[in-house]
């Protein structure tokens, strides 16, 4: 299939994606009874009054299809709704949170997979060997381990027993106000890219300090994740008819496994894609417990403020960004796989 | 079916996953035994679930005779809590696993067996639920029914059946051709029991048991839905619930950082063996059911 029409298939496959996520989670909201959800909308006792007046307004006591619809109409028209928490349109607070939590997932997702691979690599070259029954440990260890205790003892250790030396946040007070100032230019609301562009050393080092923490916190769970799976790949394409005729001929043990390195690597390619949801799984709390203001800080607040628009607005943003990745991830699979085909099952 | 007794037999031979047995049997202990190991006080009687309190000062006190852990925020006892939260998370575990795996079998069963328009409905509809990192959802729907364990079951249930549909279909699929299946249709057998009676035994059972190994990673899961306050009520023995109390207090006064140790890594220590148990257990069946590793 030419790559162009299947990346238009896999696009128009997003609209009933989007249209299955925003329906199921405003059949959840819809819930609530009008009163409720029309109190999301005063900010004091005085304008209890009101409310029958808002249910009207608002139409919240209209049928479910046609309240859908109207939500879907303004959707269509640019206006994702307002965020009640953070006092801004949710299409501007996505903008505005994106970046920090992009600045995680750019350190901590060639962090999982190099070490993921590096790891899985030698425990499979070391099979049965102390060095596998090791990394095994290690890794079990790491999936088992409860993300936001980890965070928690990280903290503890780190900030409270090393007495400040790596601080939750984004960025410590002096250097927040210095970034938002005139000569910095912000360019990407990335600090450290911000930085290196501003050519500020001392931002630079203050945000790479908050970062160690919350880059740690997340990576843990997904290197063992991704070391296991890359461990029973190159165990499987080790034991290959291509390896014992590569062996046969003498080649040394490096080149072995180089050969079966980038076949085992096929799999791998494939749960990047898992990789992502495991990714927005783990910020989530990363960014609660480190009090990073990113994306899914920004989510968790309003999931647990009944922050409705902005709760469908990440909803769609993320099932967007989910199917994005996926069709990254397949048309990288035709790369690494000759054989494999686009649009085709792939086995 | 494979071989029973060799399967045993492996599991024991190896050391981790014997340790993940005896990990699991000493939770198992715990939540059977839990009246004796920790008793309710007299006036906590008929709510034996709810951790005793013992003042409402905010600071956790450090362990002593009466509280063997010491008390985390609001003086509960951490001690009972943990005791009884092995309860909740067991509760947790298995309800959750057992829903899951019914609705995962039902709707995975339907869509390999008949294929066509069915299997497309519902494989879109796991699209739509997998297309959606399942905690934030699983936050959305504790938030919108109202936070309590029971909504934190339905939560988790809601977010990891199609996980299950998916694979439970894709082992349907691989005995849906075998000749077995083909005779008994041939022989005039429902459709119903050809899946009851043939297909399901035949495909499931490996998947079954990884499925219930996943006990581990539904009550992580549950513990952090209780740790971003949208689980069980205050005051209930919770162990997700009990390292939250913990979060204001993870730094001490300066000079002693380490003050309130215990309030956050006792409740941790728990989940985190919790959660080891099953995945020792469950790393050494992958090993076992692996096709292209076994018995080399």
């Amino acid at each position: 299939m030419q790559l162009r029409a299947y990346i238009v298939r896999r696009l128009l496959l997003l609209i009933p994606v989007l249209f299955g996520v925003t329906l199921f989670i405003f059949g959840i909201t819809m819930l609530f009874s009008p009163t409720a959800r029309a109190m999301l909308f005063i900010r004091d006792p005085k304008q209890l009054a009101n409310i029958p007046a808002l249910i009207e307004l608002y139409g919240l006591d209209q049928p479910f299809v046609v309240q859908y619809g109207n939500w879907i109409g303004q959707v269509f028209q640019g206006n994702l709704g307002y965020s009640k928490i953070v006092s801004m349109p949710v299409g501007d607070a996505i903008v505005n949170f994106l970046p920090a939590t992009l600045e995680l997932a750019i350190f901590a997702t060639p962090l999982i997979i190099l070490a993921g691979i590096l790891l899985g690599t030698t425990a499979a070259a070391h099979k049965d060997k102390p060095l596998d029954h090791g990394t095994r440990v290690v890794a079990i260890l790491g999936w088992s381990l409860p993300t936001f205790w980890l965070g928690l003892m990280l903290i503890m250790i780190f900030y409270g027993f090393i007495t400040g030396f790596l601080p939750p946040g984004r960025l410590s007070v002096q250097m927040d106000l210095l970034v938002s100032a005139a000569p910095f230019v912000r360019y990407t609301r990335i600090n450290t890219i911000d930085a290196i562009l501003n050519l500020n050393g001392p931002v630079l080092l203050d945000a790479l300090r908050h970062l160690v923490l919350p880059v740690i916190t997340l990576s843990v769970v997904n290197v063992a994740f991704i070391m296991r799976l890359m461990r029973s790949s190159m165990l499987e394409s080790l034991g290959k008819g291509y390896i014992l005729t590569a062996r046969a001929k003498g080649l040394s043990e490096r080149v072995v496994n180089k050969h079966a390195r980038r076949n085992a690597l096929i799999p791998v390619i494939t749960v990047s894609g898992y990789l992502f949801a495991a990714l927005a799984n783990g910020v989530v709390i990363t960014e609660t417990i480190f009090n990073y203001k990113g994306l899914s800080w920004w989510a968790w607040q309003s999931a647990i403020n009944l922050d409705i628009p902005a709760i469908l607005g990440f909803a769609m943003f993320n099932a967007f960004l989910f199917v994005l990745v996926n069709l990254v991830v397949d048309i990288l699979y035709t790369r690494v796989d000759p054989r494999v085909r686009l649009g085709e099952a792939v086995q | 079916m494979r071989d029973w007794r060799f399967t045993v037999r492996q599991l024991v031979k190896n050391p981790l996953s014997l340790l993940g047995i005896i990990i699991i049997f000493i939770f198992i202990g715990i939540a059977i035994f839990a009246p004796l190991i920790a008793p309710t006080p007299e006036r906590y009687e008929d709510r034996p679930y709810m951790i005793p309190r013992d003042g409402y000062w905010a600071a956790p006190q450090p362990p002593d005779e009466d509280h063997p852990f010491g008390t985390t925020m609001g003086q509960y006892d951490i001690f009972y809590g943990v005791i009884w939260g092995t309860r909740s998370a067991f509760r947790v575990g298995l309800v959750v696993i057992g829903v899951v795996l019914l609705i995962g079998i039902a709707l995975g069963s339907l869509a390999g067996y008949f294929g066509g328009i069915i299997d497309e409905i519902i494989m879109r509809i796991t699209d739509i639920f997998l297309a959606f990192p399942a905690l934030i959802l699983a936050m959305a729907i504790v938030a919108a029914l109202g936070p309590s364990l029971k909504t934190v079951m339905i939560a988790l249930a809601v977010v990891s059946w199609p996980s299950y549909a998916r694979l439970i279909r894709g082992d349907i699929l691989q005995v849906r051709e075998e000749d077995y299946i083909e005779a008994s249709r041939g022989l005039g057998a429902s459709s119903g029991r050809v899946i009851l009676r043939h297909a399901l035994p035949n495909a499931i059972y490996p998947t079954l048991i990884m499925a219930s190994l996943d006990i581990g990673a539904i009550v992580l899961a549950a513990a952090a839905l209780s740790f971003l306050g949208l689980g069980a009520p205050e005051g209930y023995a919770d162990w997700g619930q009990l390292t939250s109390f913990a979060r204001n207090w993870i730094v001490g006064p300066p000079g002693n950082p380490l003050k309130y140790w215990y309030a956050v890594t006792i409740p941790g220590l728990f989940i985190l063996f919790f959660v080891l148990g099953w995945n020792l257990l469950g790393d050494a069946f992958r090993d076992i059911f692996d096709p292209r590793l076994a018995r080399r």
